[in-house]
């Protein structure tokens, strides 16, 4: 579904992804791990061209969209975004930040995609909160309701950027209760987290990252209980 | 002079509050014209400017890219924010409309218009960098293109930084056409200045004139409060 090939990318003379390779399987659930600064977040925004490759090829459907002329909304709207920040847009009630896109980009009807909103706020279990603002919710409601504006495109994948780290802790397991919930519906996921007991439990593969390179890669039991790589080792002592 | 003879002379007697309310009508119609020519002016530079895309990589090589129309852009907004306003307006109006039959306010909603709109280029850029990258990021993720994240999620916001500013804008121009009596104008301050000259006395014509500008400009922030309160409502329920 996704291979990734050569994947490079530099800020100014600051090279943060040292040749990534990868191929993601429809229906895998990757955790990509590692230190801060290890170019964990650059990969992920690159999968949906936030950030613009240096060099490498990334194809995802067979389509290279890496190529130019490729149109990066088409690609965009198959891949849903969850950001570390939420990103909510606080001018709008919950309902509309659900709506916006599936109206502005696909097109949808306005009834039609209050009903799809409808289902995705049950589904993240905050259907009481349709009309509310994005400001008078909690962190862990606003990723939540995040991760259902993401959804509501109807995306094949979902990138999920650190979802859990600007949250206060008590509110981290309700996110993670909706991510595990996606990842059983078969969704393909690629997330960027610290939490390891998520990456333990839902991980179909996980990926260890340092200094811009896919240091170790494997089944989280693998990596968890054997990891061979001695910074992983050395990662993992710190963070479990 | 007694108070009610200086103010006898200065409004009463030949019905000289006339003056007064010619110059007012020539100074509000002169700042409305150039707010608009200077709002039309200023979100057009403001989009030449953004159109620049400062610098990017290619390999390992970073390659800057000045575009024509940002630079042309950033020039004139350079050079407005330079120079005197008055010295713009008599180079505009003495140089540049030398052989124009054109009505002088014209000429000289013209010459504020541009001097206005570079600050108002300034003041959108402004608003719209006030808005964090974030939200241009979870536009484009969900698919939506550059210019449909601007319109539905970047200026909804910015315009809560921008209407202020530009309200304030407006009150520097009324004030700063204070000089259009230097191109023959008889805007407010030219009225007093005449007053002054049939009446030999500084005092009562200027000071009016001071209490007058002070009337609009204190009228306008009143609204411009009034505006900001109901935007702030707007935005935490």
């Amino acid at each position: 579904m996704i291979t990734v090939s050569g994947l490079r990318k530099s800020f100014g003379s600051h090279e943060v992804l040292k040749g990534i390779d990868q191929h993601v399987a429809k229906g895998e659930k990757i955790v990509v791990i590692g230190p801060s600064g290890s170019g964990k977040s650059t990969f992920l925004r690159c999968i949906n061209l936030l950030e613009r490759p240096s060099a490498g090829r990334i194809v995802i459907d067979g389509e290279t969209i890496t190529d130019k002329g490729v149109n990066v909304n088409k690609i965009r709207e198959k891949m849903g975004m969850v950001f570390q920040q939420f990103n909510l847009f606080p001018h709008m009630p919950v309902v509309d930040n659900i709506t916006l896109a599936p109206i502005r980009v696909k097109g949808v009807r306005r009834d039609e995609a209050e009903d799809t909103a409808m289902r995705l706020l049950a589904r993240v279990g905050l259907i009481d909160k349709r009309d509310a603002y994005p400001a008078q919710l909690s962190g862990g409601q606003k990723q939540r309701i995040a991760i259902a504006r993401a959804l509501a495109m109807e995306p094949e994948i979902m990138l999920f950027d650190e979802p859990t780290s600007a949250l206060d802790p008590e509110m981290v397991g309700e996110v993670l209760n909706v991510m595990e919930d996606l990842a059983s519906s078969g969704m393909t996921m690629i997330v960027v987290t610290h939490e390891m007991r998520f990456a333990r439990g839902v991980a179909s593969r996980v990926l260890f990252m340092d200094e811009g390179i896919i240091m170790e890669e494997g089944a989280p039991e693998e990596i968890f209980t054997a990891p061979k790589n001695e910074r992983t080792r050395a990662f993992l002592s710190l963070v479990i | 002079m007694s108070i009610s003879e200086g103010l006898y002379k200065t409004f009463i007697k030949d019905d000289r509050y006339k003056m007064f309310l010619t110059g007012l009508g020539s100074t509000l119609i002169l700042s409305l014209l150039a707010a608009v020519i200077g709002l039309a002016i200023g979100v057009a530079v403001c989009l030449m400017k953004v159109s620049n895309v400062p610098s990017f990589t290619v390999g390992k090589r970073r390659v800057r890219v000045v575009r024509p129309l940002a630079w042309l852009a950033n020039a004139y907004i350079d050079v407005i924010r330079g120079t005197p306003a008055v010295v713009q307006l008599l180079i505009i109006y003495f140089i540049i409309f030398a052989r124009s039959n054109l009505h002088s306010i014209i000429i000289a909603a013209i010459a504020f218009g541009i001097n206005s709109g570079a600050y108002v280029a300034e003041i959108i850029r402004a608003g719209i960098f006030s808005i964090d990258p974030g939200q241009t990021e979870a536009g484009r993720s969900l698919g939506m293109s550059g210019a449909r994240t601007m319109r539905f999620i970047v200026l909804p916001q910015a315009v809560k930084n921008i209407l202020p500013a530009l309200v304030n804008e407006f009150v520097v121009l009324i004030k700063e056409t204070a000089i259009a009596g230097y191109i023959g104008i008889s805007d407010l301050t030219k009225a007093a200045y005449s007053i002054q000259s049939l009446t030999y006395d500084y005092l009562y014509p200027l000071v009016s004139l001071a209490i007058i500008y002070y009337i609009i400009v204190k009228s306008l922030a009143v609204l411009m409060g009034r505006l900001e309160k109901n935007l702030r409502k707007s935005e935490v329920r």
